[in-house]
């Protein structure tokens, strides 16, 4: 019995086990998406649907590839990729730094806790403008928007895995008369990743608003501010292929957050039984 | 002879080293909502080198917030404890120490658990990770090095913490009921295995125990606590040679001081 679960346990960690996991969840998401696809054709013809309303997959799918052959696609989408992702890491990198002062110096919390609070109410699209201002039309200024919102998730996740930690670990590491370093190190940072990885997996998604918003209210370049030349152009198809790669970012990133949880976090995943 | 009840620990220890000695230690908690609460009174009680003391009271009377004292994580409210001379003001370092419940780090295997302590104090790698095979051997763990915590039931990581505490061959060893959770085969093992250690390591130990029998079998002298606010009902001296083969724990004579110390613990009033 106990080897059983044991061994479930173990399988549920190894690449193989990942993959079926991954494998059938992926396996019922294409076949969903390949009945929808079917419908959304069967409707647009149907119906005779306008293209500038609706356009058919089979429209999106050419809008699609001419991007993709013409090349013009590439350059927004590089651009809005370095934004997102260079929000998202500014926002994990001062994240778990502020996070730590906030949540283990007990002045720090003292200071920021009401900074903290009064930031939270504000919703952060509405300083994007501002930001245009300070920071220009370029990169900077999307990826500093990017990073702001996508920060608030990740500070508020560390505080609290941090607050939240097991004080007998700490007590057992004084007990070896481990500094302070070691102790955040061994005990307070491992300890925080789970919560770390909900804040992450949240400020990957709030990352690519913020870039997105910050495109809308001015940019030369970006997958955001092609939405709005096509929309302006009437090209809905062209906005529905800018859409596709947009997602395809936000994928992206977010498998990467849940492959690096997977393999970072998987002691604190409720042990699995024998049966099934 | 069964009958020696000792209320004054310092004259049994004439000619051995003291190592520890507790002196009118008390610890007063104060709760969340505000209340105190006198967890321990006034305790003294000398500890000599190489002494295997055991802890014996009810539950709740302050065992560990006693052996917590020792171990210099918790500071008393009151009395002084010295460690060779000198007052204990903040963790040995060197001692293991084998806490209530295991505290293991779920994010690190069994055998990175063993070696916690030695990371700590710099031990080369490969001295540590011969050392954690070994005492993961010991405690009857040996081919569990790779799996990690929630992976074994309550009794091995209990063990594993057990094999950490052990992992620097430390001098000072103070054990918080490290063999509740085991069943009574391998907890025979390892009281044997406990005993062993003791006597050819010379290290000091203080054990705290909820088994009678366990407190006998394996100790120079047995601390018997009132309920809280706890202090030492009694001593008694366990006058039987050590090494004592598993066979003593049913002899008549262990019998008489089981019964002795059955009688000290149920004692009621004052
Ligand atoms: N950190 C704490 N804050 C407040 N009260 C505490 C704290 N630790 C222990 N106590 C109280 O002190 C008393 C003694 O606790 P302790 O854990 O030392 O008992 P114990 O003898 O080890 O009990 P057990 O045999 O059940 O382990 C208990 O009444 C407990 O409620
Ligand atoms: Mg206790």
């Amino acid at each position: 019995m106990t080897d059983a679960v044991e061994f479930s346990s173990i399988k549920s960690r190894s690449p193989g086990a990942v993959a079926r996991v991954l494998g059938s969840s992926l396996g019922l998401f294409v076949l969903t998406s390949i009945a929808l696809v079917a419908a959304w054709q069967l409707i647009v013809v149907w119906f005779e649907v306008p293209q500038f309303i609706l356009p058919a997959p089979s429209e999106v799918v050419r809008a699609i590839y001419s991007d993709l052959v013409t090349g013009r696609i590439v350059q927004h989408f590089l651009v809005t990729l370095v934004e997102i992702v260079g929000g998202f890491v500014v926002a994990a990198i001062l994240g778990v730094a502020l996070g730590s002062l906030i949540g283990l110096v007990p002045i720090a919390e003292r200071i920021g806790l009401p900074y903290l609070l009064a930031f939270q109410t504000v919703p952060k699209v509405a300083i994007a403008p501002l930001l245009i201002v300070w920071f220009g039309y370029g990169i900077q200024s999307k990826i500093v928007t990017a990073g702001l919102i996508a920060f608030f998730p990740i500070l508020v996740n560390v505080v609290t895995g941090l607050q939240t930690v097991d004080q007998r670990r700490i007590v057992l590491m004084q007990s070896l008369k481990a500094s302070p370093l070691e102790i955040y190190c061994k005990v307070l940072f491992p300890g925080m990743l789970p919560y770390l990885f909900a804040g992450l997996e949240t400020g990957a998604v709030f990352s690519a608003i913020g870039a997105i918003v910050a495109e809308f209210i001015g940019a030369a370049f970006g997958l955001g501010c092609l939405i709005l030349q096509r929309q302006a152009a009437v090209d809905v198809p062209g906005v529905f292929s800018a859409l596709i790669f947009l997602s395809l970012i936000g994928i992206m990133l977010n498998l990467l957050v849940r492959l690096a949880a997977r393999r970072l976090t998987f002691w604190s995943r409720p042990r699995r039984t024998a049966d099934h | 002879m069964a009958g020696t009840v000792e209320t004054d620990a310092s004259d049994q220890n004439v000619g051995r080293e003291n190592l520890i000695a507790v002196d009118g230690v008390g610890k007063t908690y104060v709760t969340q909502d505000g209340r105190s609460i006198q967890a321990v009174a006034s305790v003294n009680v000398e500890i000599a080198k190489g002494e295997f003391l055991s802890i014996l009271g009810p539950s709740g009377c302050g065992k560990s917030t006693l052996l917590m004292m020792i171990a210099g994580l918790v500071k008393p409210s009151e009395g002084v404890i010295r460690f060779e001379g000198k007052p204990v003001t903040d963790p040995h370092g060197d001692a293991g120490v084998v806490f209530q419940d295991a505290v293991l780090f779920p994010w690190r295997t069994v055998a990175q658990n063993v070696e916690l302590p030695g990371e700590i104090r710099r031990v080369r790698r490969d001295a540590r990770v011969k050392r954690s095979l070994d005492v993961l051997e010991l405690v009857g763990l040996k081919g569990f090095e790779t799996k990690y915590p929630n992976e074994l039931s309550g009794g091995m990581q209990q063990r594993v913490s057990i094999a950490r505490a052990l992992s620097m061959q430390p001098n000072l060893i103070l054990m918080d009921e490290p063999f509740g959770a085991l069943d009574a085969m391998t907890r025979d093992q390892m009281n044997l295995d406990l005993q062993r250690i003791s006597l050819e390591t010379g290290a000091t130990i203080v054990f705290v125990t909820h088994s009678i029998a366990e407190a006998a079998f394996l100790s120079d002298r047995v601390c018997v606590m009132s309920g809280r606010p706890s202090t030492i009902r009694a001593i008694v001296p366990i006058e039987i040679p050590r090494p004592r083969p598993i066979e003593m724990m049913a002899s008549d004579e262990m019998g008489r001081y089981v019964t002795e110390l059955r009688k000290l613990l149920d004692h009621r009033g004052g």
